[in-house]
């Protein structure tokens, strides 16, 4: 689905990301996990061309991303990232149509399509003619997902995308996350730095160090894992991991 | 009182020269706009050049009013006409505040926004038209009701190179040493300055994104 191929990525002759090999598979949802400044970010937007790799190349689809024209590229790839990035002059309505809109679609089928998946987000299509101001933190979230599956993309990125949230809409937005996964096993791409959150929402977990890609593991490895930074994650993070691991809500 | 008497008595010659006057403004508003503006969004995006520009427009607006209508002067083709000219040079003075605002305006669109939008698939133009202009409009326009505001005052000077406007008054008045005269150009000057700031207040309000 994606493919990494020995990507480096620097910045003024400071390397970034130093030979990155990942694969994430079709459907799955890998966690990039790090702290900040271990490269996490960087990597994602090698995906959708935000960032162009220094040396190597990234695949999509089985296709080198470079060769494919940049926006037809980006609208196949949702997009979500913590600020959120909705537009502020535009209904809820309009900020999830824009695509839709631009790509063609007739009016009905654009109505239809913006109530269906603020439904599936759990966002009352009452207030779809609300702009961006008037909602809550965890509204605007909804909202930026609703708006990135738009398009119905096959691939979803995803940064810190519940980073900025309180602790019960986080685990309010993760669990529909799950719902919403189970059912439209897409192949997401999520970055965070909370391991909690990467144990309940990841199928794979790629550990970043320092611009490097330490080791690939799931949930269950990673807990049980004597790799030196999962080790140093699991104990920085204590108890109640397992629960999480077993997708619960502790 | 003896200035409205005036007025009204000259109430033809007033409008006349009212008319030239905006004339003056309005054009020199167009022109100021049509180079401002893309301008403003080719320096918010490449910001290597925007200390260059602004410094540009910066000097320009140093140099005095007069001297500049009396440099513009000798040229060939603009000399031969003094509303050319006086437009040129009213068209210079506006360059600033509308170039400023438009730099401001979209320089202040928020990066998450822009990101979004690329992240989504928005090509250049798209974001421009789509997400940059429409949330820089109000800031823009402020820019261009400050150039307006500037050049209602301005464009007495132009009567000085006989392009006409309610400097004619003024400059009349002058020579005459009679205030009546002057105030027949002063006060319309003033008043259109006013409803301009006004007017343009008003729709700026009215773009405002909320």
């Amino acid at each position: 689905m994606i493919e990494f191929r020995n990507v480096s990525y620097h910045v003024n002759g400071v390397a970034v990301l130093k030979g990155i090999n990942l694969r994430v598979l079709l459907g799955e949802t890998l966690v990039l996990l790090g702290r900040s400044g271990s490269g996490k970010t960087t990597t994602l937007k090698l995906v959708n061309r935000l960032l162009i790799p220094s040396s190597g190349e990234v695949l999509v689809h089985g296709t080198p991303n470079q060769t494919i024209d940049v926006i037809r590229l980006r609208r196949g790839i949702g997009y979500v990232i913590q600020d959120v990035g909705l537009f502020p002059h535009f209904t809820v309505q309009r900020n999830i149509g824009l695509i839709p809109k631009i790509e063609g679609w007739p009016e009905e089928r654009i109505r239809a399509r913006v109530d269906e998946l603020l439904q599936m987000v759990g966002f009352d299509p009452g207030m779809a003619s609300r702009y961006p101001h008037q909602l809550s933190g965890g509204q605007r979230q909804r909202v930026g997902v609703a708006r990135a599956l738009a398009a119905d993309p096959e691939i979803l990125l995803m940064d810190e995308p519940f980073g900025a949230l309180d602790p019960l809409t986080r685990d309010e937005l993760q669990r529909e996350f799950l719902i919403l996964q189970q059912r439209m096993q897409r192949t997401v791409v999520f970055v965070t730095h909370d391991l909690r959150e990467a144990l309940r929402l990841g199928t794979r977990i790629a550990l970043m160090e320092a611009g490097e890609l330490v080791t690939v593991l799931t949930p269950q490895e990673f807990l049980k894992s004597s790799d030196r930074w999962a080790s140093a994650y699991v104990r920085a993070f204590g108890e109640g991991l397992e629960s999480a691991a077993n997708r619960g809500t502790s | 009182m003896n200035v409205i008497r005036f007025i009204v008595e000259n109430r033809s010659q007033v409008l006349e020269l009212t008319g030239e006057h905006l004339w003056l403004v309005g054009w020199s508003t167009l022109f100021a706009m049509v180079l401002g503006v893309p301008l403003g969004i080719l320096i918010a995006h490449r910001t290597r050049l925007d200390k260059l520009v602004l410094g540009s427009a910066n000097v320009i607006q140093t140099i005095p009013s007069l001297a500049l209508f009396g440099f513009l002067l000798p040229l060939p083709w603009l000399g031969a006409r003094a509303d050319r000219l006086s437009i040129l040079a009213l068209t210079l003075y506006a360059l600033l505040p509308i170039i400023r605002n438009t730099y401001t305006g979209i320089r202040g669109v928020e990066a998450s926004v822009l990101e979004a939008g690329r992240g989504m698939g928005l090509t250049e133009s798209q974001l421009l038209l789509q997400v940059e202009l429409p949330l820089a409009a109000s800031v823009i326009l402020s820019g261009v009701r400050i150039a307006v505001v500037i050049s209602v005052g301005l464009a007495t000077i132009a009567a000085a190179v006989g392009a006409g406007g309610l400097g004619e008054f003024i400059f009349r008045g002058l020579a005459m040493v009679d205030n009546r005269v002057i105030l027949a150009g002063a006060i319309p000057a003033a008043v259109l300055a006013l409803l301009a700031d006004f007017g343009m207040g008003w729709i700026e309000r009215w773009l405002k994104p909320r």
